[in-house]
């Protein structure tokens, strides 16, 4: 095993793969930006080339910026999933620690109660949800996506999270009892710091399909001032001119900011004191 | 005045039923081991004393006062766990003041009493590390601090030493025996090492089964056993079992012998062949076959046995016990 770790060849041809992969990743990545960066007939005519001086154009931009209201499709997306994720880790650790934690009656059917929600997409359950929010006034608002989504990302949160938890230590978690800590203290500053690789993985894992859903937002909160990111994009496409400058803007952007709510949570995912805690 | 009483406890996890009638007294600073073999519910008594498990039925009352309804950190009792379970995002000056904080002492009375505690542990360098920062046996200190400094009316010790090297095992147990005589408060001490138990013990509750086999000091135990279960567990090497018919004719009973009980005697009615040596410098096990049955002799000092060689033994005077076919023992 160490053997075939130092060996130079494996090594080179470990991160071979890794750098192609990489390489094959990124790449769309790569095409939307320097695209964005050029004039209309330059994206068509030569795809794959970086902008020159002849090619180079903000027009793409200028045209995000000036139509519609880019920064609030921003904003309103990053509180869409911000909230959300916030939400989903809050109520699926909490739900997630009682499954594992107590013993009372029903507590298998709970979990697989909770579970069922993994298998069933829930977008089969879209009219009635869009007949729910129209009863309850919550059409055009933020907080309709907000419900949806964290709906959307509970069950898996719990069922990854109960997992995790069931594998904290119970002496620790008694130990915090006898010193008379409360169920909460011991949830919120024992538990929870132990799972955090967990959590940033059910973070990763809802923050994306979020961030780029179109579904919900097209049908719950399709009003100028609840627009997300992706569906204000979806002004450049149309049936018969897409102003793919704007396209290729509006889609770099959105990028960055999903960029840096990843590295926030990967470097949680990294990050391991659970060493020391117990043998 | 008595530090813990136990009333027709019983406990049941589901259909199972975990303990069963446990009736027992802890005098004030006594030290008390409750030995027995994986699975017999040691553990789960120290949880219900404890507060961690509800009883099923029956009394619990530490201190003369019934607390069987009363939380964990209100029960006067502290714990020391086999897995130390230090938090791990304090460092060992707070993991010992967490207790005291969550009691509102005053500032003064926390430092001073986790002065003192680092003070008998030899901690006075480690204060300001991280559980992930320590050693084995240094974390099994600080979660020993953290027990001390809550000046409980009772400790509990779920198998603290069986996370650490044999070595290691040695001085801690000292250090714990050191440490009761200090303190001279209540200790149950929970092992399935019956040399801890031996060495640690006033008084020794040997379980099976959910079930109190023996209660009694060490010595008691070792030299009177109830029964089969607590005369084989307790000594090491273990005690032998030989139908009592190969000493003497048509008995049907059960004999048991304590290896060093065994005497070489050239006319002894034990003939047995040699199957392995053990020299240990002080003294030597033997282990040889009579019949079909193993038997370990300990012979004191260094003898030169070869594997095969045959040999007679003998009974030390006085020092046979006999047991019937359910494993109760029959006195003479």
């Amino acid at each position: 095993m160490h053997k075939a770790r130092t060996n130079p060849f494996n090594t080179a041809a470990m991160h071979g793969a890794l750098i192609l992969y990489t390489l094959i990743a990124l790449f769309p990545v790569f095409v939307i930006l320097i695209n964005s960066f050029k004039t209309r007939k330059a994206i068509f005519r030569e795809p794959l080339a970086l902008p020159s001086a002849d090619s180079f154009s903000m027009v793409g931009y200028q045209t995000v910026m000036k139509q519609g209201d880019f920064f609030l499709y921003f904003q309103n997306s990053m509180i869409v999933t911000v909230a959300s994720l916030f939400l989903v880790l809050l109520f699926g650790a909490m739900a997630a620690f009682a499954l594992s934690e107590y013993r009372f009656k029903g507590n298998m059917l709970m979990g697989l109660y909770l579970a069922l929600g993994i298998m069933i997409p829930i977008r089969i359950g879209t009219v009635a949800i869009l007949e729910m929010m129209v009863a309850s006034g919550l059409v055009n608002t933020l907080t309709a996506l907000i419900l949806v989504y964290t709906a959307q990302g509970l069950p898996l949160a719990v069922f990854i999270l109960s997992e995790f938890m069931r594998q904290v230590s119970d002496d620790l978690k008694n130990a915090g009892r006898i010193d008379g800590l409360s169920e909460y203290t011991i949830f919120f500053r024992l538990v929870l710091p132990l799972v955090r690789p967990a959590m940033a993985t059910v973070a990763v894992f809802n923050m994306i399909p979020i961030w780029n859903d179109l579904w919900f937002p097209l049908i719950l909160a399709p009003s100028e001032e609840t627009k997300t990111l992706t569906l204000g994009s979806q002004v450049f496409i149309g049936q018969f001119v897409t102003d793919w400058n704007a396209v290729l803007s509006a889609l770099s952007m959105a990028i960055l900011p999903v960029l840096i709510l990843y590295v926030i949570f990967s470097r949680q995912l990294i990050r391991g004191i659970t060493s020391g805690a117990v043998k | 005045m008595t530090a813990l009483t136990l009333s027709n406890v019983n406990k049941s996890f589901g259909a199972v039923h975990v303990l069963k009638d446990i009736n027992l007294e802890v005098e004030d600073g006594e030290f008390v081991v409750f030995v027995g073999p994986s699975g017999c519910g040691k553990s789960t008594l120290l949880r219900v004393i404890a507060g961690l498990e509800d009883v099923s039925s029956g009394e619990v009352r530490i201190g003369g006062e019934v607390v069987n309804t009363t939380p964990p950190s209100k029960r006067g009792i502290a714990m020391v766990f086999q897995s130390y379970a230090l938090y791990p995002h304090l460092n060992v000056r707070k993991n010992m003041s967490l207790a005291l904080k969550q009691e509102r002492q005053s500032k003064e009375v926390i430092e001073q009493r986790v002065a003192e505690a680092t003070r008998m542990l030899n901690l006075e360098d480690y204060l300001d590390r991280y559980p992930s920062e320590l050693s084995g046996g240094q974390r099994q200190r600080v979660a020993i601090g953290r027990a001390i400094v809550r000046h409980p009316k009772l400790f509990l010790f779920d198998e603290p030493l069986s996370n650490l090297d044999a070595a290691l095992r040695m001085n801690t147990r000292l250090e714990i025996a050191n440490l009761h005589q200090q303190l001279k408060t209540s200790m149950i001490y929970v092992t399935h090492d019956q040399s801890e138990a031996m060495t640690l013990a006033d008084k020794i509750v040997v379980l099976k089964a959910g079930r109190i086999e023996q209660v009694g000091s060490p010595m008691e135990l070792y030299n009177n056993p109830a029964n089969k279960f607590v005369a084989g567990f307790l000594g090491s090497p273990a005690m032998n079992f030989l139908p009592a018919g190969l000493v003497s004719e048509g008995d049907e009973r059960t004999l048991g012998v304590r290896p060093e009980d065994l005497v070489l005697a050239g006319d002894g009615p034990l003939k047995v062949t040699v199957q392995h040596v053990e020299q240990l410098g002080g003294d030597t096990n033997v282990i040889a076959r009579i019949d079909d049955h193993q038997i370990t002799a300990r012979l004191f000092g260094q003898h030169v046995v070869q594997a095969g060689t045959e040999l007679s033994f003998g009974i030390a005077d006085g020092k046979s016990f006999y047991f019937d076919k359910d494993g109760a023992r029959l006195r003479a």
